[in-house]
């Protein structure tokens, strides 16, 4: 699904990606940790193709196509979708609207995808104007749901969540990757996993995204560099317990 | 490359080249006799040449009344130069607004009045549907002096839409208008003013609105097709306790145009409130947005919100005031001039829209005219003239 190879970025002069290589297959999820500063979101940045990520080495394919100079909207339309952390406001737009835009051709149903992230009343806002940490990320997965990509990139799903939403944000995110958790009698168990195969690149700092949803592997990013693959359940313990400190022990 | 034809400077009116002495326009008894192109350019304005969902309708033809008929008991409509005659010369509304002598434009509405429209609601009718009023240039280098007076009697509502229009052949015109308003305690207008004029035509209206205790005036302007010339700085004065004023505009200059268009709110009872917000977009043509909110009592809170884009070249000053006469006022501005943020667009972006597609949805936000509270075909028709103009953006 997506593979990237010996990817490095630069920030103006500063390399903040040196050389990653990672792949994510199609259903995985994958989690990424990593002390702040340490070059995740800017390798989502990347993925998405924003300005200002400069790739000078490397590549990135998607599906089996190099999309390393493709513009956003391209990989947008391949089915990349990616959930911001701080999205900016759009005056005039309405969330709706918005929503709407994500659909593209295919048609959704608004209201309907609005309620399961008990968003039914900001339909008629300007997108992101005024909204909380735990409206904007709803917000977000709601735009998710309608863009309906096949790789979803999300930047800390929990931060500036409380509990209460977390679990809502929780769900649906495990929704939007592994289709409904409803046990569904209609057909096997193996038949329901291949109709829903989106792939997940997930920064958590906090972990606690994986009481929620279900996380093949993680690996930490650590001053550009990526190291320590294990069970994110494993690092997340490990990290929890020691720091970073064993990143750079492991790098040298 | 250089900006040969970048207009900086206010272009000069030379009121002797236009034509302010005409025979007058047979009345007509509906709008319906009016030709298809004038229909067209009377719905761009916002005007509705059926009368359907309408209170009352006041057509201007350039220096007399064409066409004036209420279709509400409750709200008196009339050509100015009637209500003079009937009501003694309107002692208290006529010149008591707007200075006479204010500037050349104000004198020479003075010397020679063509009419303009009289608007008076019954005391506490609410008038739900708007009366619209049209003031319609057909003719090359027409002058046209109007003399509006608006009263809003006491707890009475009304929304009047004025669309200002120029015939689709003419290019040149000069628009005089005198506009006095007169919100009495507890009465609440919407004023919605569409400009849609010709190429070439100035424009120098005076505007002066007056509202007492808890009165509520909302003023909606919209510019967005080509001009030569507008000045205008419409002021509202609260003088009762619990006023309200907000000042809603929307204006796009396209290369050649030079709009002069500021608001200003005098904030002169305890407990009064007032609001201005601008949205600007330049494509090559020059803007220039003053807006001053005055604070002379307390508690007394007002608002300025500017905010200009320069889509490729062109000028936009925006020069936000604000004056406290009194400790314990609020006032506060807030301005912004430049291009669309490159976030937004990639915000879009990443939700499958071209660059093209994303900039686009951004400026229709940015023209939003949702907050003007507009009847559904006013807005309707808005919104596609917004979209056509759009297309002559990028």
């Amino acid at each position: 699904m997506l593979k990237i190879q010996d990817l490095h970025v630069n920030v103006g002069d500063n390399e903040v990606l040196k050389g990653i290589n990672l792949e994510i297959e199609q259903g995985e999820t994958f989690i990424l940790f990593g002390p702040n500063g340490s070059g995740k979101t800017s390798l989502l940045m990347t993925l998405m193709g924003f300005s200002g990520y400069e790739v000078t080495q490397g590549s990135i394919s998607f599906k089996g196509e190099d999309i390393t100079s493709k513009p956003t909207y391209e990989r947008a339309k391949l089915g990349i979708g990616m959930s911001f952390q701080r999205p900016p406001t759009i005056h005039g737009l309405k969330t709706r609207d918005m929503v709407k835009l994500c659909a593209g051709d295919s048609g959704v149903d608004v209201e309907e995808l609005a309620r399961k992230v008990n968003l039914t009343n900001f339909l008629d806002r300007d997108i992101n104007s005024g909204f909380s940490g735990g409206e904007i990320k709803r917000s977000e997965i709601l735009q998710l749901m309608a863009q309906n990509p096949s790789l979803v990139l999300f930047d800390e799903p929990e931060s500036g969540v409380d509990l209460e939403n977390m679990a809502l944000i929780g769900k649906t995110a495990r929704a939007i990757l592994d289709g409904p958790q409803e046990p569904d009698n209609s057909a096997s168990l193996k038949q329901l996993q291949s109709q829903y195969k989106t792939s997940g690149l997930i920064i958590t700092h906090t972990g606690y995204i994986l009481d929620y949803i279900n996380a093949d592997r993680g690996q930490v990013l650590y001053n550009g560099v990526l190291c320590c693959t294990a069970r994110p359940r494993d690092i997340l313990d490990h990290i929890s317990k020691y720091g970073y400190k064993e990143c750079v022990r492991c790098l040298n | 490359m250089p900006k040969l034809d970048k207009v900086t400077t206010e272009p000069k009116v030379d009121l002797g080249k236009f034509n302010f002495e005409q025979d007058e326009i047979p009345a007509m008894a509906n709008l319906k006799g009016l030709s298809k192109e004038d229909k067209a350019q009377l719905l761009m304005a916002g005007i509705d040449a059926s009368e359907a969902k309408r209170s009352g309708t006041y057509l201007h033809i350039n220096h007399s009344k064409a066409h004036c008929r209420s279709c509400q008991k409750d709200v008196e409509i009339m050509d100015t130069r009637e209500a003079l005659d009937k009501y003694d010369g309107l002692p208290e509304y006529y010149w008591q607004a707007v200075d006479k002598d204010k500037d050349e434009f104000t004198r020479a509405a003075a010397s020679k009045i063509h009419g303009g429209y009289f608007i008076r609601t019954k005391k506490g009718a609410k008038i739900k549907d708007p009366v619209q009023s049209c003031l319609f240039i057909k003719g090359e280098n027409i002058g046209q002096n109007v003399h509006n007076i608006v009263v809003v009697e006491e707890d009475s509502e009304l929304h009047i839409i004025t669309g200002c229009t120029t015939a689709a052949n003419i290019s040149s015109a000069m628009h005089l208008g005198i506009s006095e308003i007169y919100i009495k305690k507890g009465g609440k207008l919407t004023f919605t003013m569409v400009h849609n004029w010709g190429e070439e035509v100035m424009v120098r209206p005076r505007t002066v609105a007056i509202v007492e205790e808890d009165g509520v005036y909302s003023s909606n302007y919209i510019l967005l097709k080509k001009v030569r010339s507008v000045q205008s700085y419409p002021a509202v004065y609260l003088n009762g306790r619990g006023a309200v004023a907000r000042f809603n505009s929307i204006l796009v200059a396209p290369r050649g145009s030079h709009i002069n268009s500021g608001n200003k709110i005098v904030l002169n009872a305890p407990e009064t409130k007032g609001e201005i917000i601008s949205r600007t977009i330049t494509t090559g043509g020059t803007i220039i947005a003053p807006g001053i909110i005055e604070g002379n009592a307390v508690p007394a809170k007002g608002h300025l919100e500017c905010k200009g884009l320069i889509l490729s070249d062109g000028v936009i000053h925006a020069i936000p005031e604000l004056k406290g006469t009194v400790a314990g006022v609020e006032l506060s501005h807030e301005a912004a001039v430049g291009k669309i943020a490159q976030e937004e667009i990639e915000y879009l972006m990443a939700r499958g829209l071209d660059e093209e597609q994303a900039t686009s949805t951004i400026v229709r936000g940015f023209m939003n005219v949702d907050i003007m509270g507009l009847p559904d075909e006013l807005r309707k028709s808005i919104e596609k003239t917004i979209e056509e103009t759009e297309a002559d953006m990028f």
